[in-house]
């Protein structure tokens, strides 16, 4: 009889590290335990919980109203359209007719985020496969779309701007010249992505064949977002289900069939060409009317079970309420797209290098708060 | 006469006038290692600070510009900070290999700087095999990596330490063939000797297409070599926080940082001495000045270190294997079939020369 | 010829990538994007609608225009807002009214949701463009934002 079981499920050559909660390429306070032999990772296992403020546990206590702005602080990237995912599941429940201006601005808002969330990407992808440079120059972007934020919505991260029955405030009469330059300033920016980077053969080296994920396994590990359609895996909630403005604009959903590290940074620029071109589709007309339509001071949802989802930079964010008819709900279920994609973690960057660890993480996209909420 | 070589050497005749030989010859050495510790502390806080800038004005930044005229005290600043830090250490570091490794890696660094000519006639150490020397010590600083990788007991400083092991190991290879390369054409390991055949033009005008090969060759293995972007997988932070040096701190930390830019400084050195003529000046300019000389090798010097730098502010890093496969598979090959090609280029005087 | 088409592809796009970093070197003077920040506190100004901390804004006769419904104290998430009222006999109508002795506003627990002064009914909080709220003591950030011996605005509450 064995009484010792140390490192049974070692072999001798084989150890652990932690990689995390403070490290460079976790992008926030994720920790990995990785099993390595030598270079070569022989297992992932992500560990969580180290950012939980329990998010969902706080909307059962909290007014809709209230609801709106604990969303800002799950993915912080892409904070409008998890406002605007919550804002869309009560108004719905309630049964309220929005006007075409809140939606069309609603959906220029989200996709100037979606566009913001996959500049600071582009610069942490950079960042994590040794390109320093990049980051800066995605930040010089992103401050644009940031400074069209702050001077609509009051913040540059955590707006708060949707509210149950539309927008907090009307759009700033900047807003739309702003826009407008900002979209002629990035079609001149991101060819200058593909040739910094893109195209650059280290990357390509570092990028091509590495983390490929099957469509089977993307569909199975629940993936959604670029993560998934780079496995050809069309799920792009924007298409198939959409909302506010955008079943009135015409966009090519970004696929590719590779599955790979490459594949997913492809994708991903892809989506920054159709969210410019779905801002410049809307921005010229925006309707006229009301930023905001009446809603009771108390909003009480008619008891029964409310879903929504919406596609964040990251996939698709549903938002699963169910009312006892009173004024908060009686539960609140957040389906966050980076726990899903989290989870595929070990099934790619078994076999791979340390360095492919951190290059996968890096397309994963993850944003901690977003999975541990 | 220039007044620079008067003045040592009337402090050489003065040494020798009031002591005896041998003790005068060994206080002339340590006042020359004194006075080459200095310059190249300075050199070396001079270069963290060009990098800093360097890197900014990449970046769309300002870079550091508050301590001194333009930030030209902020690397000061810093040094005096690294000092007065407490010097940490992990308890189970093996203490004595610990505390050693820094000093192996600072002066492998400074003991390559000896036989650089700077100027004619100026030159601490003309070792005859001046180059073999140079590519004997640049590989001892490996050394100090794997120790103080080793010592420190952390798992992400070992993967760096060895990673840096096979990595200096591989691309000493490149390093010396290309300078072989150059040595078929210049005829001797002596650098001053071999900056004096330039006089007909410099070696990469002379070697033509086999010298520009050998010169590519020579600043890819040259950034491996000294462990910068994008071969820096000894410390990639990305993937292993600081690597080799992630235990240390204070001015064991700064030994570690000064020799990365010393031996930046001494991969471009070698360059421009074997393939940019050293000292001597463009066209002969100012060939009657030869205290200028100092002026125009340093220029051509720190033009080479800006290269490095672009390099490093540009790339993304290669991945472990990628590099090696780099090495063995692209860059050995190459280089040998090189050789060959500047042998024959030798021997049919294909040489362009002026 | 793979192997050498390879090698050629490939430093093709390294210089490329360089000239894109060489471009933005040479033009860094005046395309710096960051900011020298504490240097610049005179020219820099925040957007009207920037949420730095809630103030009260009053008037030249030190009247505010709070009535004290505490409507912003309900709407709060974090329990920011605290406002310790009083009734009282006021002056000109001579009724008995509710008037806010304090009003006070935890900086420290505030998320600048927005929710307070969206639902104010009579604006009597605004955003203050303020961003600079470091201190060395926890209890500052703890505020009034009623100045002492000040009234209720005529007028405000009809």
């Amino acid at each position: 009889m064995e009484v010792t079981s140390v490192n049974n499920n070692f072999k001798s050559e084989e150890y652990c590290i932690n990689m995390g909660p403070q490290h460079p390429a976790t992008h926030g306070v994720l920790n990995l335990l990785l099993t390595i032999d030598g270079e070569i990772i022989k297992k992932v296992e992500p560990d969580l919980g180290y950012i939980h403020r329990s998010i969902e546990k706080m909307c059962e206590r909290d007014s809709y109203q209230q609801i709106v702005h604990l969303t800002d602080r799950m993915d912080y990237l892409s904070s409008n359209i998890n406002n605007e995912a919550v804002c869309l599941t009560i108004e719905n429940a309630l049964q309220l007719e929005i006007p075409e201006r809140i939606k069309v601005i609603r959906t220029i808002i989200g996709e100037l985020t979606r566009i913001s969330s996959h500049c600071l990407w582009w610069g942490v992808m950079g960042m994590d496969v040794g390109a320093l440079t990049t980051f800066f120059y995605g930040f010089r972007d992103r401050e644009m779309i940031n400074d069209i934020m702050e001077e609509t919505c009051g913040a540059r991260l955590t707006m708060n701007y949707n509210v149950p029955g539309g927008l907090m405030l009307d759009i700033h009469p900047n807003f739309v010249k702003r826009v407008k330059a900002f979209v002629a300033h990035f079609k001149t920016k991101i060819p200058e992505y593909d040739s910094l980077l893109t195209e650059n053969i280290i990357f390509q080296k570092r990028t091509k064949g590495v983390g490929v994920l099957s469509k089977e396994d993307a569909i199975s590990f629940g993936a959604s977002g670029p993560v998934a359609r780079a496995s050809g895996y069309s799920c792009d909630v924007r298409k198939y289900h959409p909302y506010s403005a955008l079943d009135r604009v015409t966009f090519k959903e970004s696929l590719m069939t590779e599955g790979d590290t490459f594949a997913r940074y492809q994708v991903r620029i892809m989506e920054l060409w159709e969210s410019l071109s779905i801002v410049e589709q809307l921005v010229d007309n925006i309707p006229e009317g009301e930023s905001r339509v009446k809603t009771n001071a108390v909003i009480k949802l008619p008891k029964g079970e409310y879903y929504q989802k919406v596609e964040t930079a990251r996939g698709e964010l549903g938002v699963y309420i169910i009312s006892t008819g009173t004024k908060s709900p009686y539960r609140l279920k957040f389906r966050s797209p980076g726990f899903s994609n989290l989870s595929l973690l070990n099934h790619i960057s078994v076999g791979g290098k340390i360095g492919d660890l951190v290059a996968i993480m890096a397309t994963l996209d993850l944003v901690i708060p977003d999975i541990d909420r | 006469m220039n007044l620079t070589l008067g003045i040592i050497n009337n402090i050489h005749d003065w040494l020798f006038g009031v002591m005896p030989e041998g003790m005068a010859a060994i206080v002339e050495m340590i006042l020359i290692a004194l006075v080459y510790l200095g310059i190249f502390s300075v050199v070396g806080l001079f270069l963290v600070l060009m990098e800093r800038r360097v890197a900014a004005w990449f970046q769309l930044r300002i870079g550091p510009n508050r301590v001194g005229f333009q930030g030209l005290l902020q690397t000061v600043a810093d040094a005096l900070k690294l000092v007065s830090k407490e010097l940490t250490g992990t308890t189970k570091a093996d203490k004595f290999l610990y505390n050693l490794a820094p000093y192996f890696v600072i002066i492998s660094s400074l003991m390559a700087l000896a036989v650089f000519p700077f100027t004619k006639d100026f030159q601490a150490f003309d070792i005859n095999i001046g180059i073999f020397f140079l590519i004997a010590i640049s590989s001892i600083g490996v050394i100090g990596i794997l120790l103080g990788g080793w010592a420190s007991n952390n798992k992400f400083a070992l993967i760096g330490a060895m990673r840096s092991g096979v990595q200096t190991i591989s691309y000493e290879l490149s390093i010396g063939l290309s300078l072989l390369t150059m040595v078929l054409i210049a005829g001797s390991l002596q650098l001053s000797e071999i900056v004096e055949v330039q006089k007909n033009g410099w070696l990469i005008v002379q070697g033509h297409l086999p010298a520009i090969i050998a010169f590519m060759i020579f600043m890819i293995s040259g950034t491996a070599e000294t462990n910068r972007a994008p071969f820096d997988m000894v410390e990639a932070e990305s993937e292993l926080g600081a690597g080799f040096h992630t235990e240390y701190s204070g001015m064991k930390f700064a030994y570690f940082f000064l020799a990365e830019f010393i031996n930046m400084f001494i991969i471009a050195a070698i360059a421009t001495t074997v393939f940019f003529g050293g000292w001597l000046s463009p066209f002969g300019l100012t060939e009657s000045i030869p205290w200028l000389g100092v002026f125009w090798f340093l220029s051509k010097t720190l033009v080479l270190v800006f290269l490095i730098m672009w390099f490093r502010w540009t790339f993304p890093r290669l991945r472990v294997d990628q590099l090696l496969t780099l090495e063995w598979k692209y860059l050995l090959p190459i280089n040998l079939v090189n050789m060959v090609v500047m042998a024959f280029i030798v021997w049919l005087n294909l040489t362009i020369q002026f | 010829m793979g192997y050498f088409s390879d090698i050629y592809q490939g430093i093709k796009t390294l210089l490329t990538g360089m000239s894109i970093t060489g471009k933005y070197f040479l033009t860094s003077r005046k395309g710096a994007i960051t900011q020298q920040y504490p240097d610049n506190r005179d020219t820099l100004k925040m957007f009207e609608r920037f949420r730095g901390e809630v103030i009260m804004p009053h008037n030249e006769n030190n009247e505010h225009r709070c009535t004290g419904c505490q409507k912003c104290e309900i709407a709060c998430p974090n329990g920011t807002i605290e406002i310790i009222w009083d009734k009282g006999i006021d002056e000109t109508t001579g009724k008995n009214r509710k008037k806010i002795d304090q009003f006070i506003y935890h900086l420290s627990m505030c998320t600048m949701c927005g929710l307070c002064i969206d639902v104010c009914p009579t604006d009597a909080i605004k955003w203050g463009q303020n961003f600079e709220n470091s201190v060395y003591d926890r209890t500052q950030l703890t505020r009034v934002l009623n100045n002492p011996e000040s009234k209720l605005q005529a007028g405000v509450e009809d």
